[in-house]
Order: structure tokens, then sequence, then C-alpha cells
């Protein structure tokens, strides 16, 4: 089967902001595949992720939105304190039940979703953490087809993440920053 | 191979939506899938099925086992004072609204084990109102609903709920409303007396009285867009003329088409005032 790029869901944690910032920075205006982000942060912080990454990306970043269409040239980021899932019809579903892997938002949450509603066409990227989370959302994607990166644990902050993940998904493809961002231009329809 | 075993997998649980509807009478139809598949995955591994043909037995066999299922599948996650903006909006621009009625009366609808309840009634406590006011208190799950009712949590989510509670406003001490056993806190039952525990399904019944305000809090994400069309009409039909509609804070009233009829008060707490 052909594989069609249809979503990128990015994952982090601890140091997850700072990498996610350095590969989405040059991706232009009218990227063409929808981004979805995931990063844990402090579970009562309500500070705007969106304010941290508006200034720096020329994409547009706006906080999930339940039933919202997933729209390109759009970096959609997880609100503090719900999960977030795909749909089949490309619309997210919001969900606030029990914490997995500590997190709320939970990254193998959003990574399972992805895969269930976007098959083979699903690209995930899992960054600098300090958690075991994102690792079997990994796995799930790879085992569907999907293409799965991880973050260079020499380069990422702290490398909890990355290693689990590469300890469980022996199939994924491990790049640093710079390298994602270019296989993410690589992505682009022009 | 994976992707065909999703394919089966969400097949039969479009098979077992109908099978529940027919034999007990609950409508997961119009529940939003991505969530349901979760639940359904995560309830399979917990008590250790390995299809959903085996759930399937399990369920239609065993009406207890039935009870089990629905509470999990349906999302009884809930906190104390939880966004306390949103509480200290309720405390201080809805409530002396509400003061002006004589007698008040508000519908949370989709209480679970009642942590929303209890805060609520705290606030309409503090602000002098609670006597005068009947809340119905409705869920889909009886179990929850009983456990609503006695106001037992967890002693360790005190904490936690002492710092949200001071951020919702709260004027006194937060451990004044509890007395502390076993690991557990129990709620004074007076918060509660003139709560009326029902159960009520959002997918099927209909309305049964008219509210001053309704809260329906992170209930309609678990929704797909027909059903919360459906629920938004079963609210307008039960509000009173400048009546109030809380919402999650994620949640909004902006693509339903009851949206001509509100107006809304707090954008960031979510919450709407019917003008008609």
């Amino acid at each position: 089967m052909k594989k069609e790029a249809k979503v990128i869901v990015i994952g982090g944690s601890w140091g997850g902001i700072k990498a996610s910032q350095a590969i989405l920075k040059q991706l232009p205006a009218s990227y063409s595949i929808p981004i979805v982000m995931v990063l844990h942060r402090l579970r009562h912080f309500d500070g705007n992720l969106q304010i941290v990454f508006e200034k720096r990306v020329a994409l547009q970043v706006t906080e999930v939105e339940e039933k919202e269409k997933l729209k390109p040239g759009y970096v959609y980021v997880a609100p503090s304190n719900y999960h977030v899932l795909l749909e089949k019809d490309q619309t997210f579903s919001l969900d606030v039940s029990e914490l997995e892997n500590y997190s709320r938002p939970a990254i193998d949450v959003t990574f399972t979703s992805a895969a269930d509603a976007f098959g083979s066409n699903t690209i995930a990227i899992l960054l600098s953490g300090a958690s075991k989370d994102g690792s079997a959302g990994l796995k799930y994607i790879a085992e569907r087809g999907g293409t799965v990166i991880v973050q260079d644990p020499q380069e990422a902050e702290v490398d909890t993440m990355p290693l689990a993940a590469i300890a469980l998904v022996p199939g994924c493809q491990i790049m640093n920053s710079e390298r994602i961002q270019a296989f993410l231009l690589s992505l682009h329809d022009h | 191979m994976k992707l065909e075993a999703d394919a089966l997998f969400e097949q039969a649980v479009e098979t077992l939506i109908q099978d529940i509807h027919a034999q007990y009478g609950y409508d997961f139809s119009g529940y939003a899938r991505a969530s349901v598949y979760r639940r359904i995955r995560r309830f399979l591994g917990n008590k250790n099925l390995a299809s959903i043909e085996e759930l399937r037995k399990n369920l239609f066999q065993d009406s207890y086992f039935f009870e089990n299922f629905l509470q999990e599948i349906t999302v009884n996650v809930t906190e104390m004072f939880r966004d306390p903006t949103f509480f200290l909006a309720l405390r201080e621009n809805v409530m002396p609204i509400l003061s002006t009625y004589p007698f008040i009366k508000i519908w949370d609808a989709g209480c679970s084990t009642g942590e929303e309840l209890f805060s609520l009634a705290i606030i309409l406590k503090e602000e002098g109102l609670l006597d005068r006011t009947k809340i119905y208190a409705t869920d889909i799950n009886q179990k929850v609903l009983k456990q609503a009712k006695e106001g037992i949590f967890p002693l360790a989510n005190m904490a936690a709920y002492t710092t949200a509670y001071y951020a919702a406003g709260g004027k006194t001490e937060f451990s004044s409303y509890y007395t502390s056993n076993y690991g557990s806190a129990k709620f004074d039952a007076s918060l509660v007396k003139n709560v009326v525990f029902y159960p009520h399904n959002l997918a099927t019944d209909s309305s049964f009285n008219e509210f001053h305000l309704i809260l329906c809090r992170n209930v309609l994400i678990y929704f797909n867009r027909t059903l919360q069309e459906r629920v938004f009409g079963l609210f307008d039909e039960s509000l009173v003329s400048l009546g109030y509609l809380a919402l999650g804070k994620k949640e909004t009233l902006a693509m339903s088409q009851i949206n001509g009829n509100y107006t809304c008060v707090d954008k960031s707490n979510r919450i709407y005032r019917k003008t008609t």
C-alpha cells in the first residue's frame, strides 16, 4: 500500500518543547500536513503553550478544541489535563479519563488513536523526555505500517523517553532534530 | 495484518453497540468512537478478556457484569473544583443573579461520583443559597449515583482539593466540610439534603423539569455531533429564559443550532446564558 502522510503526531516531555520548536521552525506556513503535538507539562499549568510557539514558528499554532477538523498549516497542541484522540473523520475528540503513564495528556493515547484513524499514513515523532510515555503508542503505529521516528538520545535533553522507545520499537528511525526537520520538509507537498 | 484485525475489532464494536441497545436499552451509537475503542480495549485488558466475543458472552449472561462494564465504558474520572476559575466565576457572576430568584433549580447532568456536585453545594452554601436551591443530580449510571449520594472521597485527594477550593474563592476551612476516617473523607450530608439523585440518559431520555442553571461539564466530549445536538436541544428545552448553561473548558455551543439563543457570558469558563 502506498503511504501518504496524512498526519504528523509529535510527543515529548522534559526538553520536548525546545526540541519541537527546533523541528518546526523552518516549516512554511503553507505546510501541507496537519501536526498534532502532545507535550507533558504540570497538570494544572494553564499557561498557554500556544504563545510559547507562536513567535517561533510560521505555522498557525492552536490548542485543540473538541470536534475540530484537522487542517493543513496548523499545529494543534493538546490542552492541559485532557487526552487528545483522533477520529477517522479527521476530527478531534477529547477525553478526561484516567492518567496514562502518570500523564494527561498522554502521548500513547494520541499515538494509538492516530494509528486507528490514519493507519500507515501516520508519521510519529517522539522527542526528549523523562518518562516512558509514547513508546507503546509508537510501537502500535509501527505495527500498522506508520513511520516512526525517535529523537537521537545523544541530542535529547533527557534521553529516557527516546531510549525507552528505541528498546521497544526496533524498527524506529533515530534522527537528530536537523534531520527530522529535513524529513518533514521532504514530505511537504508544494 | 494488524490493520485487518483493527477493522474486525471496529466492526465487532458496532455490532456490540447495537446489541447492548437491544438488550439493555443503553444507546452508545452516538458516542465518539476513538474514545469507545480505547475504553473497550482497556476493559478487555483489565478483565483479561481476549476478544469482543468473550466480552459479549459475559455481558449478555450477567447483568451485574454489564453494570460493571457500563461504569468502565463511561468515563467517571472527576475531581472537586476542577478548573477553579470556573467555580470562582460561578460564585462571583452567576450566584448573584440566581439569588434574585425565590427558589433555585439546578441540573447537574452527568454528575458521576459527585465531586462536582459537592463543590457546587459548597459554593451555594457559602453564598447563602443552599437552603432555597434544589439540585437534580443525574447520571446514566446508577452505581455512581449511589457513590455521589454518599459523598465519600479519598483523603489523599484533599490537599489538591483544598488548593482548588481556595482558588475558587473558598471562604472557610475546607476541612470543616468533611470528617476523615480510614483514608476517606466523608462530606457533610447536609450539603446534599436538597439534592435529588436520578438516573437519566442524555442519549435517550427527555427533559424533565425547568432549571435556572444546568451544569454539564466534560460529558459532551464523549458524544458525536449528532448526539451533542440532541443534548443541546434537551438543555434548551430545560432552561428558563435567562437561565445559565455551563460546559467544560473545551466544550462549546458555537457549532450548535441553539447557539443563536445564547450569549457566551464567560468565554474562558464556557458559561452561556439563554437570551430568549
